[in-house]
């Protein structure tokens, strides 16, 4: 088995706020991150995908074809956006536009589509937040 | 909850010198090469942590970085950041390479955090090299 991984980059702006908590709670825990004017940052979404190399392409999947699934299932709703006041699975379900619940949400929306390829599975998302931040989330398995 | 990860970079600056006693000079030598140099040089270490666990659901975060920071800083970087390795007490017995050095790091790191939650110890000696340690 072959892991193959796509990096793509997409700029956002968010806070981090818990609606059932104090101002000074939030502050307490979030500390400059609950600022409720947002802040903002770069990026970089890392999509593994795991499978054999096709015996004809030599291909796991075709990295064109997971640059545009990347493109329209996270980039398309994520970049240049509020995470928290446009992006569903923040604002409509008031989930914190952690890095680690950016890393779910981002599975999420790739897994299907990785699923519907056939012969490959997405094996991890990785987001980093700045160079020195990131978190990774790997499925329920 | 859903279990993900967590992982953030931090610096620190030390000398070593790899020399192993139990070795002859001669052996020592060959063994380490230039890193074998009496006096010593230095890197700066990228040390890349890892924890993992459920995230809260009322935080969004699987440790808050707050509190990975103060352990990091406590436990690791201010003790080994501008420092000679060969002179901390871990090493006293044991070689000052960056395997042994990443260990060393997992080891009181993870009596540093909340049970159960670091997952993985990367050292950058270099650009070009790495090492980790997952217990």
């Amino acid at each position: 088995m072959i892991e193959l991984t796509r990096r793509a980059t997409f700029s956002a702006s968010h806070y981090y706020w818990n609606e059932a908590w104090s101002q000074h709670k939030n502050e307490e825990v979030f500390g400059r991150c609950a600022r409720r004017n947002g802040h903002g940052h770069n990026y970089t979404l890392e999509v593994t995908v795991a499978g054999n190399a096709d015996p004809v392409t030599g291909f796991v999947v075709d990295l064109k074809w997971l640059k545009e699934v990347i493109e329209h299932e996270v980039l398309a709703d994520f970049d240049h956006r509020h995470l928290n006041l446009e992006v569903a699975e923040f604002a409509e379900q008031k989930l914190i536009p952690t890095t680690e619940n950016i890393a779910i949400a981002a599975w999420k929306r790739l897994a299907p589509a990785v699923s519907k390829a056939g012969g490959a599975r997405l094996s991890r998302v990785r987001v980093y937040e700045t160079p020195e931040i990131f978190a990774e989330y790997r499925g329920e398995n | 909850m859903p279990t993900a990860y967590f992982g953030r970079r931090y610096m620190l600056s030390a000398s070593h010198r790899l020399h192993a006693d139990s070795l002859s000079e001669e052996q020592n030598r060959v063994a380490y090469g230039k890193c074998n140099n009496p006096h010593g040089h230095g890197h700066n270490y990228v040390v890349e942590v890892m924890v993992g666990g459920e995230v809260d659901a009322d935080t969004g975060m699987v440790l808050n970085m707050a509190t990975l920071d103060e352990a990091v800083q406590t436990a690791v970087v201010q003790r080994f950041d501008h420092a000679n390795l060969n002179f901390d007490p871990l090493f006293v017995n044991h070689v000052p390479t960056t395997e042994n050095l990443t260990k060393a790091v997992f080891d009181v790191l993870k009596d540093a955090l909340p049970a159960g939650r670091l997952e993985c110890v990367r050292i950058e000696e270099t650009e070009n090299n790495f090492f980790e340690f997952r217990g």
